[in-house]
Formats: structure tokens, sequence, C-alpha cells
């Protein structure tokens, strides 16, 4: 029961961010309404934690997997991109390393330095 | 025989499924980093559908339900959030300033791309929203006159690198505190890069989940600022 419960829970929620995406014309999808429903019930004990945990916990697990259609489905966009294939490879290979590199360096920075004042 | 594939429900998950184990398999026994078990699965996936000249309608209309739960996993992202809420609350200016950083990093780095080769207008807005969601990022995309099929295919390609480069990444660059790894990654590559956040640890996969969300809807407003520029 607990299962279907819990599931049943996590379902509405996305339909409930469905709504609201409907609603508010931004491109917003439905997901990020889903985790701020998500994340105030939890906070404000609306929902309890035992009401999602275990299925919650599986999904997130799980979801690698849940990227592999969209991947194979390069196959299919293979001819949008193949004219710059390689300007497109490189601008997207320094993009994301910087990027990783400085939002993680600058987070590092500031967390330490906040650990050394107090 | 090709009419029972595309009339095979389980076909797609199988394949897929069966790919990602082969993948995790090779990376357990040879222990390479750029042996991830997700690009591994799309490739093998990809392969077997081109030898055996199955079309890729036939393996989505099983695999598409792999991609159904993608909406309620990425909702269940707020669970470990909430749990790991005292160490956001701690560090919010650091999450903040960093997520900031890496956004304008994301459309720095892809206006100096433009520049250098040449890309036109409309290339360079289907590449601004790169780092974030794909529901998010094909919006912003069609907004701003980008070609929307272009950056979905370009936001899988940067979350997989992400998820392949996120360990070689925070290695390189000396990024060892969990905050700030879960940061970097969430922001670079958003839901599949968090997704090896989450294999890294909790606050780690907590924290990456979270800039899905927040590098998602500030990149829109950056998106739109930065379409001037070139």
């Amino acid at each position: 029961m607990k299962y279907i419960r819990q599931f049943l829970l996590i379902l509405f929620i996305s339909f409930l961010g469905e709504i609201l995406h409907y609603l508010i014309p931004m491109p917003i999808p439905a997901s990020i309404y889903g985790i701020i429903i998500l994340f105030l019930g939890l906070e404000f004990h609306i929902i309890p934690l035992d009401s999602v945990k275990e299925t919650g916990k599986f999904l997130i697990e799980i979801m690698p997997v849940m990227f592999i259609p969209a991947g194979v489905g390069l196959m299919e966009s293979w001819g949008l991109i193949k004219a710059s294939w390689l300007q497109y490879i490189i601008t997207i290979v320094v993009s994301t390393v910087l990027v990783m590199a400085v939002a993680g360096r600058v987070t590092q920075m500031i967390v330490r330095r906040k650990e050394k004042q107090s | 025989m090709m009419d029972f594939f595309t009339q095979s429900v389980f076909f797609g998950v199988c394949l897929s499924l069966a790919c990602y184990e082969a993948g995790a398999f090779l990376k357990r026994k040879l222990g390479y980093a750029f042996l991830n078990p997700l690009l591994i699965s799309i490739v093998l996936s990809i392969g077997v559908l081109l030898v055996t000249h199955i079309d890729y309608d036939v393996y989505y209309s099983g695999a598409k339900y792999l991609s159904y739960l993608l909406t309620p996993a990425t909702i269940c992202l707020a669970i470990p959030l909430y749990e790991q809420f005292e160490i956001l609350k701690k560090n919010v200016q650091a999450v903040i300033a960093g997520i900031v950083s890496g956004i304008l990093t994301s459309v720095g780095t892809i206006l100096l791309c433009a520049v250098l080769f040449h890309f036109e207008h409309a290339e360079y807005v289907t590449f601004l929203p790169k780092s974030i969601t794909t529901a998010i990022g094909m919006g912003v995309s069609e907004q701003l006159g980008g070609y929307p099929s272009i950056t979905a295919a370009v936001i899988i390609i940067t979350g997989v690198l992400g998820n392949i480069l996120a360990e070689p990444v925070c290695k390189i660059f000396r990024i060892t505190d969990p905050v700030a790894k879960g940061i970097g990654i969430g922001s670079a590559s958003h839901a599949i890069g968090t997704s090896k956040a989450m294999e890294m640890g909790e606050v780690e996969g907590a924290m990456s989940g979270l800039s899905i969300a927040v590098a998602g809807i500030i990149t829109v407003f950056a998106a739109i600022l930065f379409a001037g520029f070139y």
C-alpha cells in the first residue's frame, strides 16, 4: 500500500506542476514547479517525508537510465548538426568544463572563507 | 519480424537497460572515467539500432516509458534538498554566487565561441540555454529565434559530457567541498549531471538538484540579455 500511495502523491505533484505550467505563461516546465511544491510541502510539514521517501529515492536512483532515450535520439538530430559539428562540439566542451570549474571554485572559495570566519 | 518490433512495448526499455548494465559492467571491470555507463548505453543502443535497421521511432515507442518517469524523478530531487536544507541555509551566499558565476561563464563562453566560429545569430541563441534543463532551454531557444531541436541535442550532449567529466573536472580544479561540487555539476549539466552528483553523495546531489531549478530560471533572463550582444 505504501508504494502505491507514494507513487500517487509524486504523480499528483507532477500533475499540479503541469497545471501551473499551463496557467503561467513562462517557459518553466512542470518539473520545476513540482520541485518547489514538494520542497515547500516537506518544509512546512504538509507532506510528511514518509509519504514520498522510498519511492522518491528509488526514482532518483534509476534516474540516469531515463536519459537514454533522449541520448539515443541524437541519432535523429545528427542531420541538423553535422554541417558544423566540430565547432559545436568545441563550444560545448569548453563551455561545460569552464562552467563546472568556475561555479565550483567560486562556491568553494566563499564556503571556505565563511568557515574561517566562524 | 519488423512488425513484431514495431508492436513490442518492452523492446526499447530492455535494450536501454541492458546497454546500461553493459556499460556499468565495463566501468567496474576496466575502471576508466570515460567508460561512463550512460554514454556507453547511448552509443551501444544507437549501434544496435543501426546494425539491425530498426527505426528510432520503433525503439522510442517502448523507451518513452523511461522518459515518462523523468518529471516525477526530477520532482523527487526536492527530497534530498529538504534533507540537506540546513547545509543550504548555512551556505546560501556561496550557493547563489556560485550559480550566478556559472551562468555568466556559460553565456560568456558561448558568446566568445560564437565570435570565434562566426556563428549566425540564430545559432548563437540556440546555444545560449545549453547548460539548463531541456524543457526550459527549448522554450528559451524558440523565443529568441533559435533552433529548438538543435538546442535539445546540445543540451543532451552537454548533460552527458557533464556526467562523464564531473569527477575529473572536480579533481583537476581541486574542487573538494561537497556543496561546491554539487553546484558546479548542476550549473554546468542540469539533471543528467545531477544523476552523477547523486552517486557522489547526498549533499552533492541535493545541491546539484537545486542548481537545476535556480540556474534554469536565472538563465532565462541571462539568455534574453545576452541575445542582444551578438
